[in-house]
């Protein structure tokens, strides 16, 4: 009996915790799903609409283009996980593996731009993109290149990687080498394989960051065409004022990409193993 | 082991990280300082060498310091809740019952949920007539002001911090939990040890370097709120949400006054590399030792 009760009110904090976590969403999907003879500020409010229709999500989809919201996000969070995992991966090499003249003063260097916030440097780091003329007014391409570089690589980034090529066996190169391999074959065809598992953490945590990132296209992006899906979400809030329908229908419609991709990827998530691999 | 690589092997290596890190790291961390020393005021493209002038303008500023103490504010409030109740529900979560997955994901959510789409969700339910109102006027209350009210704003915005964190630092906890030597509270068990004293004696001990960590990690976030703010209250009403980061965004790239965002970004600095340091050669030791 006292088992019994002990779970029930386990499960009785969890749920409402749970529940606290996607009330918002839930509401947004309410607000969303609501016609125009509802009510939205109805007192008392409803969940399940009266007026059931999805004509909200049909009107902000051919108001706003989140076809191209999200293949520029595509772009930008493709980049910077591709730059991500081979700047990384090659920095940490070295870090982990090698004996070199002034591997500490690079090791100890790395570790000062932990401390460094972007959002303490971004004014310079504006005025240098400026200068390389990596942004979306010299054109597109520019735009996808200023959007990236600034997260191209990252110290969590090569730490992890320096990690992972510590837990190899020293044997494993040794035998490459005495087969005639060069360091650079040894890198790209025997030791990359064998750290596949922290490239893939790597990955995702860096996806989830460039995806979700708002404060640096907000800064550098001029042109509605280069927004990203966060400046796009943002911008609903001035297209459609006051239209809570469409600002809830374009916020939900937003979300679904990443949502699939978490609940894909959940257990690289939630699984505890990967604690603080990388947190913007 | 013999030496399998060339002389320069290592630098190239190394080079396009480095390049990367010089570019967009290093020289931008010097010029801010540099740019502190300059005043832009008059015209953007004719600064005027001033010395400390921004930072003694900065300290005879009461907005700075309304600024500073928001998010102080924001820190003090945002990091002991976050500190303790994820470690709470981590310790729930992980008793043997079923559903655990699910409940995991459900708290997880809001992590990878963007800021932006969070922000607007929140807005929604802090609306005049919105649905937070109608319970607090359901239970005979006068409807709050959450964005709009200036004893207020600031708080809705960091209930709005503190949400989207909770999943993310009850996973690291949850991580540290499973550390904790079963025999510990098997133990517990015998003595006749209750639910409480049970964790107070065995889990908190054990997992201190954790609840340290999560201390420091969340309060070097809370220093660099920005999109909440950004998204729901632009900083208003008169400043009363206004926090650091966002003050030197509206300063450099609204008011294009450079020097004295610079300022600002310098103290910023200051301030996270003190809880980095504290961070790095207090509890990350190991994974950062060469």
């Amino acid at each position: 009996m006292k088992r019994f009760l002990e779970k029930f009110s386990i499960h009785f904090v969890l749920i409402l915790v749970s529940l606290i976590s996607i009330f918002p969403f839930i509401w947004l999907i309410s607000t969303s799903l609501k016609g125009n003879s509802e009510n939205i500020f109805a007192y008392p409010p409803t969940i399940i609409p009266k007026d059931f229709t999805w004509a909200n999500y049909v009107g902000v989809w051919h108001k706003v283009d989140f076809i191209g919201y999200f293949v520029n996000s595509m772009i930008v969070a493709g980049g910077t996980v591709l730059l991500n995992l081979i700047l990384s991966a090659m920095a940490g090499y070295p870090l982990a593996r090698m004996e070199f003249k002034g591997k500490k003063i690079a090791f100890f260097s790395i570790l000062a731009t932990i401390m460094i916030p972007f959002q303490a440097i971004m004014l310079p780091v504006y005025l240098i993109t400026l200068k390389l003329h990596l942004v979306d007014s010299v054109s597109n391409v520019a735009g996808f290149i200023g959007l990236i570089m600034p997260f191209a690589v990252s110290a969590f980034g090569i730490f992890l990687m320096r990690q992972a090529f510590l837990g190899i066996p020293k044997e494993m190169e040794e035998a490459a080498i005495v087969d005639g391999c060069t360091v650079w074959q040894l890198f790209w065809r025997v030791l990359i394989p064998m750290v596949k598992p922290s490239l893939a953490v790597l990955a995702i945590f860096t996806f989830i960051g460039s995806w979700g990132e708002f404060l640096w296209p907000s800064i550098v992006l001029t042109k509605e065409s280069m927004y990203t899906l966060p400046v796009g979400v943002n911008n609903l809030q001035g297209m459609f004022s006051s239209n809570w329908r469409f600002i809830a229908a374009g916020s939900i419609l937003a979300t679904i990409p990443i949502l699939i991709f978490f609940l894909a990827m959940q257990k690289y998530f939630i699984s505890g193993e990967n604690e603080g691999a990388v947190k913007g | 082991m013999f030496k399998y690589y060339g002389k320069y092997a290592p630098y190239l290596f190394l080079l396009p990280a480095a390049i990367v890190l010089l570019i967009f790291f290093f020289i931008p961390f010097f010029q801010t300082v540099y740019l502190s020393f300059f005043d832009y005021s008059a015209s953007i493209y004719h600064p005027v060498a001033v010395g400390l002038d921004n930072y003694v303008k900065l300290f005879h500023s009461p907005i700075f310091y309304k600024v500073l103490w928001n998010t102080f504010l924001y820190l003090f409030v945002a990091v002991p809740i976050l500190a303790i109740f994820p470690l709470f529900i981590a310790i729930l979560i992980n008793q043997k019952i079923r559903g655990v997955t699910l409940y995991k994901i459900l708290i997880y959510l809001p992590v990878i949920v963007s800021i932006v789409v969070a922000a607007i969700a929140f807005k929604w339910l802090y609306a005049d007539q919105g649905i937070l109102n109608y319970i607090v006027t359901s239970f005979g209350m006068k409807p709050i002001g959450w964005l709009t009210d200036p004893n207020w704003a600031l708080y809705s915005v960091i209930i709005v911090t503190i949400w989207k964190g909770i999943g993310y630092y009850m996973i690291i906890y949850l991580a540290a939990l499973m550390s904790v030597p079963q025999e510990l509270y098997e133990a517990c068990d015998i003595d006749g040890a209750n639910f409480l004293t049970k964790h107070l004696v065995v889990t908190i001990p054990h997992i201190m370097p954790t609840i340290a960590l999560v201390t420091t990690i969340s309060a070097i976030s809370a220093m660099k709120v920005f999109a909440e703010i950004y998204v729901m209250t632009k900083g208003g009403p008169l400043n009363s949400s206004k926090t650091i980061v966002y003050y030197i965004y509206e300063r450099a790239f609204e008011n294009l006054d450079l020097g004295y965002a610079s300022a600002m970004a310098v103290v910023l600095l200051v301030i996270v590399m003190i809880f980095s340091l504290i961070n790095i050669f207090c509890f990350e030791r190991n994974k950062y030792q060469l």
